[in-house]
């Protein structure tokens, strides 16, 4: 009854594209016109808070390892903290810009978790290459949301964030259960197959 | 002011703007042009013996049908409010 590992990955590829498409148009029109609807306010931080909570059935129904119950666990935390904190900030609830930490927290620990749950090397297989690669674009995005939480109305910092955002949902686009990357398959990786 | 200054801040306006209004359409467009490149992926074509994921999540259709909600739920919004925003601060 699951879906194939490669279809939950698509699934979150399209919620995580759709609020890096909020946070450029956020970027270009500026957070004064952002805000001037209330629902709009709170549209990006909700789906990241909503995509969170989605990733708590991917831990508990996708059992193949420790680790990557551990993992997903993780990041459902660590995304659902950093989206109920932007829910907070625009709102008006939470005051401090300290708040805003939450985002690069919330990069290093997915990037870290992602990092460490493909125990395969960058050429197994695409999904591990992917897994390696996501991984590192989350730690080295993460001075994105940094710089936000530095300057929080630098248009120019929040492309930055939305095009790590945009980066993370094109390679999970990209995955595929057993496929070759740059023409390396491991045997021990299975049957290639669509 | 100067028109130098305010012709430049409408010019920068009218770019913003225009990149709004394209970010939906290109992600519609590349969902469109993966479905060409690997009609494959789109099963409604040949939904013969394929099982209810495979019919039910085919990527390039939810590109397209992402860059259609975000162009009609939030970009046309969002310029709208850019334009009665420009004309208050005119």
């Amino acid at each position: 009854m699951q879906p194939p590992a490669e279809m939950v990955h698509w699934l979150f590829a399209v919620g995580i594209l759709f609020v890096g498409l909020c946070l450029f148009a956020e970027a270009l029109a500026g957070r004064e016109v952002w805000h001037m609807r209330r629902w709009r306010k709170y549209l990006w931080p909700s789906l990241t808070l909503v995509l969170g909570l989605f990733l708590w059935p991917v831990m508990a129904f996708f059992t193949n390892s420790a680790i990557h119950m551990y993992a997903h666990g993780s990041w459902a935390d660590a995304l659902m903290l950093a989206g109920a904190a932007e829910l907070g900030l625009v709102h008006g609830r939470l005051k401090s810009p300290l708040w805003r930490l939450t985002w690069p927290l919330a990069f290093v620990i997915t990037g870290t978790a992602f990092i460490v749950h493909e125990q395969n090397p960058w050429l197994f297989a695409r999904s591990a290459f992917l897994h390696h690669l996501i991984g590192w674009t989350f730690i080295v995005g993460a001075l994105a949301p940094l710089a936000i939480a530095i300057r929080p109305r630098s248009a120019a910092f929040q492309a930055m964030f939305a095009a790590v955002i945009v980066a993370v949902s094109i390679q999970l686009f990209a995955d595929r259960d057993v496929a070759p990357i740059f023409g390396h398959l491991s045997p021990l990786a299975g049957q290639q197959h669509r | 002011m100067n028109t130098t200054f305010v012709s430049e801040a409408v010019r920068q306006h009218d770019l913003r703007a225009h990149a709004i209004s394209l970010l939906g359409p290109l992600v519609a467009a590349a969902g469109l042009v993966w479905a060409i490149l690997q009609p494959s992926r789109i099963t409604l074509l040949h939904p013969r013996g394929q099982g209810f994921y495979w019919l039910a999540i085919e990527p390039p259709l939810y590109l397209v049908a992402a860059g259609i909600v975000f162009t009609v739920v939030v970009a046309r919004p969002l310029l709208a409010d850019l334009e009665s925003h420009r004309a208050t601060t005119r």
